[in-house]
């Protein structure tokens, strides 16, 4: 960061008054992407709270454990692309029980570090310049998270077993 | 899309609030999530201002072009009908960039400017053109050199290497990466063929 503002200083920018209209420009951008978020954020949130998350998480868990995944991960998988913070809820509480180094403490790791919250960079991304159709941003992006799932298993295996 | 989604949402989670009994858990959720909302959004604000600033200077400087050359050469195989020296292809690679270090923060508002700079090249209004939707699919999935905050998250609870997990953290990622951008790009030619087919559809499940 010190970087850039030294680097406009030496090009002779002036570099506070520029940084100033940058910023007003990032307030609107805020203001613009408000609304959306809230919707988003509290559907999600009515999600997790009315137990819906539990739920499907439930239904997974045997099928994930034919597969070789431990079930513990499976709510984490669930809620990790609809909410940021409350994956990391999930995150530490694992880290709480299993531990950090172990097997699930790894997948888990692996999962948070290699996905992103597909739906708030979608609401914020398409939210911030008014487009309403995002064709098939959604399906590309579930199916890049679902990939990130089954990869964290596969590399925590190949890579450093237990 | 987003619309089907959101009212799923809603719905499914009044449905299975009720069928639990559990009414107030429900109508909490209403306001917790609202305040939640409007608190991720007051965290952020800052942040993107600041950043905001931060990127005008990278603007004025000519900092942004020198960062575009060297990403240059990967986006413009994956966004080929952007032109290479637009503002859109400057404000991509300084996105990728902070992607890549761990500056999660500071590629939001970069990504928002290219996001402008993208709506301005297309004619589809308010839907998302091809290179809007392989350009959010890049950002859904976080490609990062050294993930520094999960590292942090790890070794707080007391894990004896936090960085032991980055190779599988890379492979993972890459695989992710490659298959959004695969199903963008292939549906975003389905979605051509024969005669802009969701035009034609309209606002109708996936194709919207």
């Amino acid at each position: 960061m010190a970087f850039f503002v030294v680097y406009g200083l030496v090009k002779r920018v002036k570099v506070f008054d520029v940084f100033l209209k940058g910023a007003k420009e990032g307030l609107k951008t805020v203001y613009i992407i408000a609304p959306t978020l809230i919707g988003l954020i509290t559907a999600v949130t009515m999600l997790r709270e009315s137990g819906t998350t539990e739920l499907i998480a439930s239904w997974v868990s045997p099928l994930a454990e034919k597969l070789g995944f431990p079930e513990e991960i499976v709510p984490l998988a669930l809620l990790r692309p609809v909410s940021g913070g409350g994956s990391t809820a999930l995150l530490l509480g694992i880290y709480e029980d299993f531990g950090p180094d172990s097997f699930t403490g790894r997948i888990v790791s692996v999962m948070a570090g290699a996905t992103e919250t597909t739906f708030y960079a979608i609401a914020v991304y398409f939210g911030s310049v008014g487009i309403k159709k995002t064709r098939h941003t959604l399906l590309a992006g579930l199916s890049a998270d679902f990939t990130a799932v089954v990869f964290s298993v596969l590399t925590v295996r190949l890579f450093s077993p237990a | 899309m987003m619309n089907y989604v959101w009212v799923g949402m809603i719905v499914v989670s009044v449905v299975v609030g009720i069928c639990r009994g559990d009414y107030s858990a429900l109508a909490g959720s209403v306001m917790n999530g609202a305040a939640q909302a409007v608190e991720l959004l007051v965290s952020v604000l800052g942040i993107i201002c600041f950043w905001s600033g931060i990127m005008e200077i990278a603007k004025e400087s000519g900092l942004n072009d020198k960062l575009a050359k060297i990403f240059s050469p990967v986006l413009r195989l994956l966004f080929r009908n952007i032109p290479r020296d637009s503002e859109a292809m400057k404000y991509m690679s300084l996105n990728i960039s902070a992607n890549l270090l761990g500056l999660g923060n500071a590629a939001t508002p970069f990504g928002i400017a290219a996001m402008q700079e993208l709506k301005k090249l297309s004619d589809k209004g308010e839907t998302a053109s091809d290179s809007m939707v392989l350009f959010v699919v890049m950002n859904t999935a976080s490609l990062q050199l050294i993930p520094t905050t999960l590292a942090a998250y790890r070794s707080t609870y007391g894990s004896k290497s936090p960085f032991d997990i980055l190779p599988a953290v890379w492979v993972t990622s890459t695989a992710a990466l490659v298959v959004g951008l695969t199903v963008a790009k292939l549906l975003c030619l389905k979605g051509k063929n024969p005669v802009e087919k969701h035009k034609r559809e309209g606002d109708f499940l996936w194709s919207s």
